[in-house]
């Protein structure tokens, strides 16, 4: 049942709720969690594509089946796209679906907002990927260093679809954190304190912080290059006295927060699944939720460990080597609370625990040959080889993707009330950890006997033919892999058997509404008192039971959908169109377009900036609007109605 | 139950003993005089053996870690996995023990502290090391997508293969490398001579290798820096004592003029080739190329695309980009009589 309140303000809003309209101008936290989980999948299939082709490219030595400049395209593209398009969005999907179902919320604190960060991480990844169109992918590597980025070395505006599109991307990061955390520390349910927080939840909150914190210095360096690229400023350019390390520095002042910000929900993850399928609580809950702080602080201070080899003095190089090899105290920490956690439970191998294992097994690995790094003399033989490669997809691929592919596994029913056969996803997990470890595993022997980095082609008699070949072979058999996991998660969508509420026997809130839950998520409002509610609520004491609150008579008060977000994030789109094709012949842009006259910044960027501040006031003056919804009456069993004094909780 | 774990703690370690085996034998194909497998497990240079010094120590503490925690990890799930007559009764909920907790948080801080007191002095012997007055002295600049290699005290410069003599305890020879970039970031990197350093623009930097082994031995640009960021490959040629004085020598000398090959010199010096290249005192000396003088004496051109023979250098005038795509080295359009005379005059700059 649903009652339309007046509408405020000029138009009226759009209140269709299903086909394209319902989704384009969707509020809802769990449609926006779906739209996230939809692209990211997308691009990391596209990602996934990209790898393979490198991969082709290398099996045997002296290959023709790229050229260099396309080699070199397909690294930058595949480190982009599953960084910003892949694991960042995928984790941002589970942000969005599942942290507002854990803290007891109706939704995100800024439901519009919410959207602005799902179009801006569309139109990020459009813009990007655009490049392909125009045939002039960047060729500079995800790390962008300068001054191979400015124009003298790369003229073509590839690398301009590269600043545009991360910036975009930006905001929609931004948008995103600033919402998580005033909804984890705003929104949460009666009784729902910081230290009963799930831990998912917790690691949200630290990376939205990272987030906030890191995006800010990428930020900068990319607007002076594209003023470097545009305007004549001499940021990195050396003929003007400019300073190319200072790129380095800006960049891993970003990139390094940038991994924890890859890898703590993934850990977030994991501290869920675990004691699930062990059947006991989390062991050594503050201790796991402190070390998740203390990686994201020792985050900010190890930026130059990736700046070892440009001759930093013993000094800084000395400090950022001891800062580095704190981070492996509360890693392994939380590895060994992972361990306690298993230690004396009920062990149940299902697809999601097999995934949660892999990772502790994957990460751990990758966490050793980071130690080894981590020693400036050692990092000097491994920095910008195979070692390394191997090293990082240890800890992205075997920790966040297992992590995510396994909060995919375990979090399905809950999004769509549907289970994935566990029989597949077992076979599935065991492809992608056999196709893994050939992939990577062959590539620490290649970093050892010298093989550098972003190389398009190698001679046999260096002897890097082997274990490239057989890196290939498992490269194809872990695409395989993933390309079966989102093929069995499409046809589950559809035919799935049902799960119910709670098919896990989980322990946290969000496994206590409906499976997919109602739009307005909990129809009474629950009053938390222990940590693993739902368990409680069925295995525990009196006390520890979960209380509920009902709506109060005007029923739940539910955000009014809109048009504003998206038209923000197509202005930002035509915004940055202008930028990249300043200067450039019109026919560049679309080919019956004159080639004699040239864009200027001001056409384009111009008209995107006025879409975009007028999108901006109209969102400001369309008002708050609403409707409420009455939950049924099945929902509300056992609720009590609100006390008068404090009013309802929204 | 401990005879389990013993047998899978020695699995781990065979595991372990195989990975290094691997490693090592890829260093036994190594043997002959020219090192192209760069393995750092095989160093022949001082900086190089103290770095794998300190991985030794690394990669054993590493080792250790893993076996423990991996037969934690394994026993923990094979132990507690789900039995029959589990289901329906839950195990008991621990919460945590602050006193297991504090071991395993004091103990890694523990490991961490004798690690950066290794690794400080490590890094304090190879950056800061005490040289002789008289140790040599050589600049790299990094070119897209070749390696310019000047000898300031012998005066003269040549590109992509660095000679230097072989050091042996009663004679130290240290080779001190200065590092610096005329366009974007790359990185010396020999693996059996030493770690790399970066060639950064507008940001001078410093290496040394002091080889005890004669041989040839290969590197790569290990920072990308554009197109043929693969093609930029490094020799440092080890030569002995006498070898290398020999070799100074020769690039001392001014370049030959052989008069059966005037014609070709006459193309060189008439057509664009000398904006960019320069044979002695003729033509650029701006580093935009390759200087020419003794291109002879060393085994490869463009940075190890081809060798230098008559028709790897007949093939690379006429098309470079055949061999190393998207290079500088513009095709000249030359006939084909141009083109011999010309490869017949480079064949000449020994």
């Amino acid at each position: 049942m649903s009652t339309t309140d007046a509408t405020y303000g000029i138009w009226n809003r759009p209140l269709k709720k299903t086909g394209i309209v319902g989704f384009l101008t969707t509020v809802d936290h769990k449609k926006i969690g779906i739209g996230y989980a939809i692209g990211a999948l997308f691009f990391l299939l596209v990602g996934g594509v990209e790898a393979l082709i490198i991969r082709l490219q290398l099996m045997v030595p002296e290959n023709n089946l790229v050229d260099a400049r396309t080699y070199n395209e397909l690294f930058t593209m595949h480190g982009t796209t599953m960084v910003f398009l892949a694991v960042m969005p995928l984790s941002a999907a589970f942000f969005n679906y599942i942290m507002p179902l854990q803290v007891g919320a109706r939704d995100v604190a800024f439901p519009r907002l919410n959207a602005l960060g799902l179009w801006c991480f569309f139109v990020g990844g459009i813009v990007v990927n655009l490049s392909w169109l125009y045939q002039v992918a960047p060729a500079i590597g995800w790390f962008g260093y300068a001054p191979l980025t400015t124009k003298p070395y790369s003229p073509d505006i590839g690398t301009d679809f590269w600043i545009v599109g991360l910036q975009i991307l930006g905001i929609a990061s931004l948008a995103g954190s600033f919402n998580f955390i005033t909804t984890i520390l705003n929104m949460r349910a009666p009784g729902l304190s910081m230290m009963r927080l799930p831990v998912f939840t917790w690691m949200t909150l630290v990376t939205s912080f990272l987030i906030i914190l890191a995006f800010p210095p990428i930020t900068i360096a990319l607007v002076e290059l594209m003023f470097d690229r545009h305007f004549g400023t001499h940021f990195f350019d050396v003929g003007g006295g400019g300073k190319p390390i200072l790129w380095q520095h800006l960049f891993w002042i970003f990139g390094h927060p940038e991994v924890y910000i890859l890898i703590l929900p993934a850990m977030g993850i994991i501290s869920e699944v675990l004691p699930v399928f062990s059947r006991k609580p989390l062991f050594g809950y503050p201790l796991v939720v402190f070390s998740g702080a203390v990686i994201g602080f020792l985050g900010f201070a190890v930026w130059s460990h990736h700046m070892f080899t440009t001759g930093l003095g013993i000094v800084a190089t000395s400090a950022f080597a001891f800062l580095t090899m704190l981070i492996s105290i509360p890693t392994g920490v939380k590895i060994f609370n992972w361990i306690g956690t298993l230690w004396g439970g009920r062990i149940r191998f299902t697809t999601p625990m097999l995934f949660a294992l892999g990772f502790i097994w994957m990460f751990m690995l990758g966490g050793f040959t980071g130690i080894m790094h981590s020693s400036p003399p050692v990092d000097a033989q491994q920095q910008d080889s195979y070692f390394v490669i191997a090293h990082f997809h240890y800890v992205l691929i075997g920790g966040s993707i297992f992590a995510l592919l396994c909060g995919i596994y375990y979090w399905f029913p809950k999004v769509t009330g549907k289970l994935m056969n566990d029989n597949i996803g077992k076979l599935l997990f065991y492809t992608i950890f056999v196709g893994f470890n050939l992939a990577f595993f062959p590539m620490h022997i290649l970093g050892m006997t010298g093989m550098p980095r972003r190389t398009h082609t190698y001679k046999a008699e260096m002897g890097w033919a082997e274990p490239n070949f057989w890196s290939t072979i498992g490269a194809l058999i872990l695409g395989f892999g993933i390309l079966f996991v989102v093929i069995q998660l499409i046809y589950s969508c559809f035919r799935g058997q049902p799960s119910g509420e709670n098919p896990w026997d989980a322990r946290t809130l969000e496994w206590d509404t409906s499976s997919p839950p109602k739009e307005y998520n909990f129809g009474y409002t629950p009053v938390i008192h222990s940590r693993d509610q739902v368990w409680e609520n069925k295995y525990g004491a009196a006390e520890k039971k979960m209380g509920k609150i009902a709506p109060g008579p005007h029923g739940i008060h539910m955000p009014d959908q809109s048009w504003w977000p998206l038209m923000v994030a197509i202005g930002l789109f035509i915004s940055g169109m202008g930028v990249i094709f300043h200067h450039q012949p019109m026919s560049t842009l679309l080919p019956f377009l004159p080639e004699g006259i040239h864009f200027h910044i001001l056409y384009f960027t111009g008209f995107g900036m006025v879409v975009t501040f007028m999108s901006i006031i109209l969102w400001a003056i369309e008002g708050p609007g609403g409707y409420h919804l009455h939950p049924t009456a099945e929902e509300l069993e056992g609720a009590v109605q609100p006390d008068p004094q404090q009013g309802g909780h929204h | 139950m401990s005879l389990v774990r013993a047998v899978r703690l020695k699995t781990a370690r065979l595991l372990l003993a195989g990975i290094f085996l691997i490693l090592a034998s890829v260093s036994l194909g190594a043997e002959d005089r020219i090192h192209k497998v760069q393995n750092v497990f095989d160093p022949h240079s001082t900086p190089a053996h103290g770095i794998l010094g300190i991985a030794w120590i690394v990669l054993a503490i590493c080792a250790l870690i893993f076996v423990v925690v991996g037969s934690l990890l394994v026993y923990a799930i094979w132990r507690f996995r789900e039995k029959r007559g589990d289901q329906g009764t839950e195990p008991p909920q621990v919460y945590g023990s602050n006193q297991i907790e504090m071991a395993w948080t004091v103990i890694p801080l523990l490991i961490v502290l004798v690690l950066i007191l290794v690794t400080a002095r490590t890094t304090i012997e190879i950056d800061e090391p005490a040289f002789p007055a008289d140790a040599l002295q050589i600049q790299v600049v990094g070119h897209q997508w070749w390696w310019e290699v000047v000898y300031p005290e012998q005066g003269f410069i040549t590109a992509n293969e660095i000679h230097i003599p072989v050091s042996s305890e009663d004679d130290p020879r240290p080779a001190i490398i200065q590092l610096a970039s005329a366009d974007v970031a790359h990185s010396f990197w020999v693996p059996q001579l030493g770690g790399k350093r970066d060639l950064l623009p507008n940001h001078p930097n410093r290496m040394w290798i002091e080889p005890e082994q004669t041989g040839v031995y290969w590197g790569n640009c290990a920072e990308f820096c554009g197109t043929q960021h693969a093609n930029m490959l490094i020799r440092v040629v080890v030569d002995t004592p006498e070898e290398f004085e020999a070799w100074v020598l020769n690039q001392q000398r001014p370049p030959r003029e052989d008069p059966a090959v005037a014609g070709g010199r006459h193309i060189f010096e008439t057509m664009t080739c000398i904006n960019c290249h320069a044979v002695g005192e003729k033509g650029a000396q701006n580093g935009f190329g390759p200087d020419l003088t003794h291109l002879m004496t060393r085994g490869t051109i463009g940075a190890g695309v081809g060798e230098t023979s008559r028709d790897d250098l007949y093939q690379w005038l006429k098309d470079p980009d055949s061999m190393k795509p998207g290079c500088y080295m513009p095709d000249m359009k030359l006939s084909e009589r141009q083109l011999n005379k010309l490869t017949d005059y480079l064949t000449t700059l020994k």
